[in-house]
């Protein structure tokens, strides 16, 4: 799948020099080298990091709220990104004209987004002090949600149609444009999140019987839900600032893993949601540029397309989502 | 007999803000090894603040509360959970955990970080499984199967933690006749096979005072400790309900509605 995502693309490239670009070999023609390495690699890569990440946030959040409907967005953190992103595109117009332009490069997009992610993940980690209910932190995070979607839509109706274009085309979402160095940086986050996940594996299956039996069984309850929130935010904190809000890919994943291995231990789940968020993606990017059409779909749009059925399938068929 | 855990002039209840709510005072019980001791009391009297607070899950206000001659407040959440293991009346969360993956868990205070059964755990499920009489259900969903199946798979998830004591939030509600009864002869069918101390709370006194080894029994005044032959003999019962229309049968043993 990884391979596909390389080979293919609006440019037609044989085979046999997309093996020599990626082995450093010479390819027939050198734009063709050119693409391979400096878009469709960086752009393969990021497919898997935003897959396995956001499918692994998923996962850990629908074990921790017991709500087989939680995902990424449902703490709130790709609400908090999304704010952070709009007020830097949508109103940097307030701002004076050296201040807009540093604001809108693309790394004052990914500084808004992490700022706005890392605010919300504060603002979680108060209330989950405060409240003991996890299902309170749940409704927490779906109202920090309407609350962002709200400044949002006010934001938008004083901005310019350019300003709103460019955001508009943020939200979409988008798996290219990642540099090298920016890669290396998601990459880091990502892995510190995965780490953090499979530390939390033995927890998350203490935490199958619900809280109480969790603590019975010897867990340091608190200690292990500061990591598994911490994990979940640095995964889809950092995946929303790079790739922006890709949607349906952190609630389907793990659920199609689920579906497939039909069990509940962590330990499959985690290798399976690593497997399964990557394959998707990819398929996802492979179908967002199918070869001969000239146009990129926006990714966001596609995972929502193909995410949005399975999850009616998985309500349809209730007796298994569990 | 061994003394698995007791408690020296507890005190419990609840600290707020507006003040101190005291449930029982000067609490002297002694859970002893291979005993089966119920708990009973009418509802609102106090019987979960009693266990919360003798699982350490919640503070006494006063006097201490011994596990194996040790202060369960020095334990660590590890060590707690190998010597107590608890059967709780929450619903399970929705998991597609089978009958064999939630006994298993029970094996959390053993497993290394990754929770990979060893074959020492194994042999501990598989004779958990065999104590509860639930075999044949070790591949089935725990959505699948009965309430009285389900409460036998909790209890085989507490006896698989391998611990010294078990104590049960009112396993026997939403049971019939026949699976209370059974519960409760498998329960005491544990205390004498594995020597262990299980401690529950139930509302079926009936049964309680024909199966059980010693009662605990809560009422506004105070709380007694002893045999339930005893407190039959000592009218203790007649103080349990404070109802005109309930009076307890010292002959049969029984309440009785007037």
């Amino acid at each position: 799948m990884f391979f596909a995502s390389i080979s293919l693309g609006s440019v037609t490239i044989p085979l046999k020099d997309v093996v020599a670009s990626l082995t450093g070999g010479q390819a027939t023609k050198s734009t063709w080298e050119y693409i391979i390495i400096n878009y469709r690699l960086p752009k393969a890569i990021t497919a898997v990091l935003v897959g396995t990440g956001l499918s692994m946030s998923g996962l850990l959040m629908q074990t921790l709220f017991r709500n087989p409907l939680a995902g990424p967005y449902v703490l709130g953190l790709s609400s908090g990104a999304s704010l952070g992103v709009a007020f830097v595109i949508l109103g940097a117009g307030f701002l004076p004209s050296f201040l807009s332009v540093i604001a809108l490069s693309s790394y004052g997009i990914v500084l808004a987004s992490t700022l706005g992610s890392t605010l919300v993940l504060f603002l979680v980690l108060v209330v989950s002090q405060r409240l003991r209910d996890t299902m309170a932190i749940l409704i927490v995070g779906l109202m920090f949600g309407s609350f962002t979607t709200a400044i949002v839509s006010v934001l938008t109706y004083f901005s310019t149609a350019e300003q709103l274009q460019k955001f508009t085309f943020w939200s979409m979402g988008n798996l290219g444009n990642l540099s090298w160095t920016t890669i290396v940086i998601l990459t880091f986050c990502v892995g510190i999140g995965l780490l953090l996940s499979a530390k939390s594996i033995k927890p998350l299956n203490a935490l199958l019987l619900g809280e109480n039996y969790a603590k019975s069984m010897g867990l340091n309850f608190k200690q292990a839900r500061l990591v598994i929130i911490f994990a979940t935010s640095i995964l889809s904190g950092a995946i929303t600032a790079f790739a922006g809000p890709i949607a349906f890919v952190g609630l389907a994943v793990p659920h199609i893993a689920k579906l497939t291995f039909q069990t509940s231990n962590h330990t499959i789940l985690f290798w399976s949601t690593l497997f399964f968020g990557s394959i998707i993606m990819l398929f996802c990017d492979i179908v967002s540029q199918m070869p001969g059409f000239d146009v990129t779909l926006p990714i966001n749009a596609v995972t929502s397309i193909i995410g949005a059925p399975v999850v009616i399938w998985l309500l349809v068929r209730k007796r298994n989502f569990k | 007999m061994k003394n698995i855990l007791s408690t020296s002039s507890l005190n419990i209840g609840y600290k707020s803000k507006k003040g101190v709510t005291t449930i029982a005072e000067n609490l002297n019980l002694n859970l002893e090894a291979g005993k089966l001791i119920t708990l009973i009391g009418a509802n609102g009297i106090g019987k979960s603040t009693l266990l919360r607070t003798i699982t350490g899950i919640q503070k006494p206000l006063s006097g201490n509360v011994y596990l194996n001659e040790r202060n369960i407040s020095d334990y660590q959440p590890l060590e707690l959970a190998q010597n107590l293991s608890l059967v709780l009346t929450e619903k399970l969360p929705p998991s597609n955990l089978s009958v064999f993956e939630l006994v298993a868990l029970g094996r959390q205070p053993y497993t290394n970080w990754v929770d990979k059964l060893s074959d020492e755990d194994v042999v501990k499920v598989q004779e958990a499984l065999s104590l509860t009489q639930i075999e044949h259900l070790a591949s089935k969903k725990h959505f699948q199967i009965s309430d009285g199946q389900l409460q036998k798979v909790l209890i085989a998830r507490a006896l698989a933690q391998d611990t010294p004591l078990i104590i049960l939030d009112e396993p026997t509600t939403h049971l019939d006749l026949l699976h209370k009864v059974s519960l409760f002869k498998l329960l005491k069918k544990l205390t004498q096979e594995t020597q262990k101390c299980i401690l529950f709370s139930t509302h079926d006194i009936d049964l309680a005072i024909q199966l059980s080894d010693e009662m605990i029994m809560m009422t506004p005044e105070n709380i007694v400790q002893d045999q339930p032959c005893n407190l039959i003999s000592n009218g203790s019962f007649s103080n349990l309900f404070k109802d005109e229309h309930i009076i307890f049968d010292a002959e049969k043993g029984k309440f009785i509605v007037t």
